[in-house]
């Protein structure tokens, strides 16, 4: 197994795949908090339409996803409380939306596009160097994000309206949360992919939901679940060929039975109340 | 302080949703010891007015004057059916939430606002429940920790929607003649449906079904 670390290209993978596993252990935490998943489900699908039409005009097809996950983001967040058209709807017709320009601009390009696969399920082992520091650079200020402001953001989570009350800019602390929603979707699409995101964004907050009353203890022990569960599927994706993406999955679906077998039968008496 | 002082004045105001029109030209004055209760039918504009005081919504035409600081100027009981029971939160943090004006984005709390916090669930009655999670709390209970937090800040205007609807008659009973004592240090705006009970505390009675009107109301004296 330690043989894996003389090859760089697993480094990389590991160093991406624990950033990630911060990032997305954090923001599903608020995500789940605040009944948002839905809302990233659609941001995650809308930006198969950026990545498709970045194929068709020749640049980066992670730009282009990057794009369209915030602009998409944005939208929702401008119609969340609109009466006229409710957010569910808003967030349906850019999930199906952004997936049909997505395949449109993909049949339109000439040739045959090779890296399609590993971005609807996922491939971090080949995570670029770039793409490296971009994941360490948005969890040192994902993890700095989330230190200064978790009891806004738990507030805001808790009871939105009651806190703009307070005329405190919570409206910016909210912008600046979608934008960071929008640019953890997109880095974790190069981990599991645009089908398998929302099982990084809500499997391990499940977890520590299970154990845990109080949302700054979710949110540490998400960010730990995720790590150990993304670390353990990419050893045992990387050992045994399989997909890394989905294998993750996998064994955040594992922890999960075993985590709810334990609480079941009581075995842990730690956790708060 | 002299109690006939105003403290917010809403001039002409119109408001609503997307484009759509819910009060017309309101024009109301809350002074320092106001008593107002607001009824009126379903739809009418009860809480479209209550988010145009607080600043919630922006009115389309008119314009509200405020003679205070923004600052901690209200306290704010949402209706409680938008509350997530299994939120994981407990009764204190809940309570020091109303703190978000006084503390701002980024400031911890001290010692002292836990006692505050504490000090307030006691004279409210549930102060046993401090460490609890708000799932945990009847109706009842938790209009009492969310009138906590709505008072923690000592606010000048505490604007309260509904505020004993799912809640039982012997919360019913306590929670207004609360609301009076607390009328001796702050104004109070309540919406209620509750017609009989609002008419017997409320000094000044509104009824808002787009239009606001004054209705006439029996004085706190001959109750």
């Amino acid at each position: 197994m330690f043989d894996l670390f003389n090859y760089d290209f697993f480094v990389y993978a590991l160093i991406a795949t624990v950033s990630i596993g911060i990032i997305c252990g954090l923001t599903g935490t608020y995500i789940v908090a605040r009944r948002m998943v839905f809302m990233s489900g659609g941001i995650t699908h809308a930006s198969f339409g950026g990545l498709g039409l970045a194929y068709f005009m020749g640049l980066p097809p992670m730009a282009g996803a990057t794009f369209f996950a915030v602009i998409s983001a944005f939208i929702i967040q401008l119609f969340s409380g609109n009466k006229r058209v409710k957010e569910d709807s808003v967030i349906g017709i850019l999930w199906s939306t952004g997936m049909a320009i997505g395949v449109l601009f993909i049949y339109m390009t000439p040739g045959y596009a090779p890296n399609l696969m590993s971005y609807l399920f996922g491939n971090i082992l080949t995570v670029t160097s770039g793409q490296i520091t971009l994941a360490v650079l948005l969890c040192a200020a994902v993890i700095a994000f989330f230190a200064i402001f978790n009891r806004p953001l738990f507030y805001i989570a808790f009871d939105r309206e009651y806190s703009r009350s307070h005329h405190i800019g919570i409206n910016l602390l909210e912008t600046i949360t979608t934008l960071i929603i929008a640019l953890s979707i997109v880095l974790c699409m190069k981990l599991a992919g645009i089908i398998l995101v929302i099982s990084y964004l809500t499997i391990p907050q499940a977890i520590a939901g299970l154990f845990f009353k109080n949302f700054r203890s979710q949110l540490v022990a998400s960010a730990i679940v995720s790590c150990v569960g993304s670390v353990a599927g990419l050893f045992i994706s990387a050992g045994l060929n399989f997909p890394s993406g989905a294998t993750i999955v996998v064994c955040f679906l594992l922890i999960f039975a075993i985590a709810w077998f334990c609480k079941k039968i009581k075995i842990f008496k730690f956790y708060s109340k | 302080m002299d109690t006939s002082e105003p403290v917010l004045e809403l001039i002409d105001v119109s408001a609503g949703y997307d484009g759509e029109q819910v009060i017309e030209k309101v024009n109301l004055q809350i002074a320092n010891d106001d008593f107002i209760g607001i009824i009126g039918p379903n739809g009418g504009g009860k809480t479209t007015l209550l988010k145009v005081i607080i600043g919630l919504i922006t009115p389309y035409s008119g314009k509200i004057v405020y003679h205070a600081d923004l600052k901690n100027l209200f306290g704010y009981l949402p209706q409680n059916n938008f509350i997530d029971r299994n939120f994981p939160i407990n009764v204190r943090e809940t309570v020091l939430s109303g703190l978000l004006s006084e503390k701002g984005l980024n400031k911890f709390y001290t010692n002292d606002d836990y006692r505050r916090a504490d000090a307030l669930l006691e004279s409210y009655g549930v102060g046993s429940y401090s460490r609890r999670h708000i799932g945990e709390l009847s109706g009842g209970q938790l209009q009492r920790v969310l009138l906590c937090r709505a008072v923690i800040s000592s606010p000048r205007i505490l604007i309260l929607d509904e505020p004993t609807t799912f809640t039982d008659a012997d919360f019913e009973r306590d929670f207004f003649p609360i609301l009076q004592d607390l009328n001796k240090q702050l104004s109070i705006v309540v919406v209620s449906h509750d017609l009989e009970t609002i008419s017997s505390y409320a000094k000044t009675l509104v009824r808002v079904n787009r239009f606001l009107t004054y209705e006439p109301s029996k004085s706190v004296a001959d109750v």
